[in-house]
């Protein structure tokens, strides 16, 4: 008796020696994987809570990463394996989850959480169970020497090497009169300190300082106190509330004159720019980590590794144009994961007995070459802060499309040793 | 063997078992536990003032944070150690509640509830306003050098289980005398019939005052525990869902048990964790759970045992 398979009447012969042959081809494959243990990755992810726009294209990005690594022979010639927990964009579930991933799934190291009281509220944790803890949350908690030797961050640029990396450009190109507008917490502190201090040594000055605090949904309140003189306004806004900013920001300077506008895009990570009511944007500029629309400079490395997670050139899904990524920060699981595997290969590394020998393998590292490991681009690593140092885009809203105008040095973003975690003991 | 002695043996029982407990689960359970066993504590103070008192408060996370922020920054900013920082954290919960007290206790029922919540969230904004001081949303890590409690390291999963065994063991036994006694008697008078208690001659509002208050000192030590024992101290732990938290420990447990709060912080845990590896609608499903349990069994687990079984259950 035979099948009908795809539209075809294979032969019971045929099906058998497709069998053998495919168990063979399985043969050659396999031996590799056969012999080796996976190593097993945790991955700390905001499915769920706050951070969950950001966890979905987190955890796309690793899953993308993953297949390129095994496609490429794995970790030491081991398959590997990514083990995702949710934490709940919520420290206490975040210590956790570390506890969870290490304990209870063996997992050789933890990689991966982005908001910044997850990350201060499980370092402490992952250093007390000695495991590897890779962030890409881009705050100074790691460079400004607050976590401990396990805790480290080379896949994303901080927030201070950020905003210090923009102001020249900003001063030089759209004015030298800044109006700041930022949550009134740790994140806007961070803007709000480090930018202000950029720009007073390029010769700038911060004319007003405006805090919005956390619960706030309408912003009218705010916009009249953006003093008259300002020829730049500085805006980074996060959470559920920045689209209704962005657009009361437009509704507030209408048609008239405005200030030029220079905006982190954590304002509109996931949103689409061409959304209605921010047509006002037209023309303003924005930070961007990565450029989230393909540029006709993009390398082949940009190129490859859109096309592996599956953004297209506007920065969308490719299976629905309407699901925009968090392109911006997103490649620093890409990055963390090929970190993982250089650092993992150098120290040699066998199992969780290596762990040490992992750390300072990493602490080693230095020049950080573009490539298919780095598509962002090229970085530096500081060994003594555990953190990363790259460039940083400034894009400029044209015809609802982001364009990249500039790219900051590595230079300019780098800034005295905050912390030199190597003195410490694991 | 008379109520007194079953109520002891038991109590006494469940104490040896969870001690024991460390030897025999994996690290994993073992932390949990010790995790499990402070925020028991909290909810042993949220089941004096809910439970045994009739307080029903939305705004505990105040307290908690409280207890946390005051070992926290004398840590941070003084440079203490862990036992004057544990001691300022217990009485910062226990005088932050009776400060609270002194004008919320001034309503009942749902406005008590709204006045409550109101204050933690005031507290927990203030937290965010303060943040050169309190590090705002990002919270700080409690210095490594500051957790040695008599010379053990709390960084160690030993040293951090019988420390919280400790201060679990000791609010049990406290919670157990106090509501054996007769001021125990007088909170419960004061949650089934406050007006017959003021017509025998109590004072309800110095009562209720008196036990928020110890309500609070429950709180504060637990939350100065929790950041001592585990590292971190951060505003999260201000938010109104640590106020919910442990209303949903007791009710599951058993409001005015004193053994609910343990039982019902025990259970919610695992039921998060366990049905965490199965879905990203967890919460989805301890909703559900809790609604079945206010269906099927509103007096909570114990509280049902008590009903039907074991009367002399305190």
């Amino acid at each position: 008796m035979t099948q009908k398979l795809f539209g075809v009447t294979p032969s019971r012969r045929a099906v058998l020696q497709g069998a053998g042959a495919g168990l063979l081809t399985a043969g050659f494959a396999a031996p590799v994987w056969a012999q080796a243990a996976p190593v097993k990755l945790g991955f700390q992810l905001h499915r769920t809570g706050i951070g969950a726009a950001y966890g979905r294209w987190y955890e796309r990005t690793a899953q993308a990463a993953l297949k390129v690594v095994n496609d490429a022979g794995g970790i030491n010639g081991r398959p590997v394996e990514i083990v995702f927990e949710d934490d709940g964009t919520d420290p206490k579930r975040g210590a956790e989850v570390v506890e969870k991933l290490v304990s209870q799934h063996n997992c050789d190291l933890i990689f991966g959480p982005l908001f910044s009281h997850v990350v201060i509220g499980s370092a402490p944790r992952a250093g007390e169970l000695k495991v590897p803890y890779l962030v890409c949350s881009e705050g100074f908690h790691v460079a400004g020497g607050m976590l401990n030797r396990w805790t480290m961050q080379p896949g994303i640029t901080d927030v201070r090497a950020q905003v210090s990396s923009m102001a020249p450009w900003v001063l030089a190109n759209l004015g030298k009169k800044v109006t700041m507008v930022f949550p009134d917490y740790a994140f806007g502190h961070d803007h709000r300190d480090f930018f202000t201090a950029a720009v007073e040594a390029g010769g700038g000055e911060v004319v007003a300082q405006i805090a919005v605090p956390p619960t706030e949904t309408s912003f009218t309140r705010y916009l009249p106190q953006i003093p008259q003189e300002t020829e730049v306004l500085y805006h980074v806004m996060v959470g559920p509330a920045v689209l209704t900013f962005v657009k009361e920001l437009g509704e507030f300077y209408g048609t008239g004159a405005k200030p030029q506008i220079f905006g982190f895009i954590d304002s509109l990570e996931a949103v689409d720019i061409a959304s209605p009511g921010l047509e006002f944007l037209e023309g303003t500029h924005f930070w961007e980590g990565h450029c989230r629309g393909q540029q006709a400079d993009a390398s082949e490395h940009e190129i490859a590794y859109r096309a592996a997670v599956g953004v297209d050139a506007n920065g969308a899904s490719v299976s629905d144009a309407k699901d925009v990524s968090t392109y911006a920060h997103m490649f620093s699981v890409w990055e963390t994961l090929h970190i993982i595997k250089a650092g993992m290969e150098s120290a040699g590394y066998q199992g969780t007995a290596d762990r040490q020998k992992f750390v300072e393998a990493v602490e080693a590292m230095t020049e950080m070459p573009e490539s298919l490991a780095h598509v962002q681009g090229a970085k530096v690593f500081n060994g003594k802060t555990h953190q990363v140092f790259g460039h940083q885009f400034i894009s400029k809203v044209e015809g609802g499309k982001l364009v990249k105008v500039h790219t900051t040095s590595i230079e300019d973003s780098i800034y005295p040793d905050a912390v030199d975690y190597t003195t410490q003991s694991f | 063997m008379t109520d007194g002695a079953k109520i002891w043996t038991l109590h006494l029982l469940v104490l040896a078992a969870v001690f024991v407990a460390q030897f025999l689960l994996p690290p994993y359970h073992a932390t949990n536990l010790a995790r499990i066993m402070v925020l028991a504590v909290f909810a042993m103070g949220y089941n004096i003032a809910f439970g045994y008192t009739g307080l029903l408060s939305l705004g505990h996370a105040l307290f908690f944070a409280a207890g946390m922020y005051g070992m926290g920054l004398p840590v941070w900013h003084l440079g203490w150690l862990s036992l004057p920082a544990l001691i300022a954290g217990l009485v910062a919960g226990g005088a932050l509640a009776g400060v609270v007290g002194l004008l919320a206790l001034r309503t009942a029922g749902v406005s008590f509830m709204i006045v409550t919540l109101m204050f933690a969230q005031a507290g927990y904004l203030t937290l965010l306003y303060l943040n050169t001081w309190t590090g705002g949303d990002e919270g700080f890590v409690v210095l490594s050098e500051a957790r040695v409690l008599f010379g053990f390291d709390l960084a160690t999963d030993t040293a951090r289980f019988i420390t919280a065994f400790t201060l679990f063991a000791a609010g049990l036994l406290a919670c157990l005398l106090l509501v054996r006694s007769p001021f125990g008697r007088v909170m419960v008078a004061m949650r089934e019939n406050e007006e017959r208690s003021r017509m025998l001659g109590y004072d309800p509002f110095r009562i209720k005052l008196l036990a928020l208050a110890v309500s609070g000192l429950y709180a504060g030590l637990a939350g100065a525990a929790y950041g001592m024992l585990f590292g971190y101290v951060g505003a999260s732990f201000a938010t109104i869902q640590y106020s919910i938290l442990p209303m949903l420990y007791v009710l599951l447990g058993g409001a005015g048990t004193v053994l609910g709060p343990f039982l019902g912080a025990l259970l919610m845990f695992y039921l998060i964790d366990i049905t965490s590896n199965y879905t990203d609608a967890y919460l989805f499903v301890v909703g559900a759970a809790l609604v079945g349990l206010v269906l099927f069994a509103p007096k909570g687990i114990l509280g049902t045992l008590r009903e039907r079984v074991w009367r002399w259950l305190p």
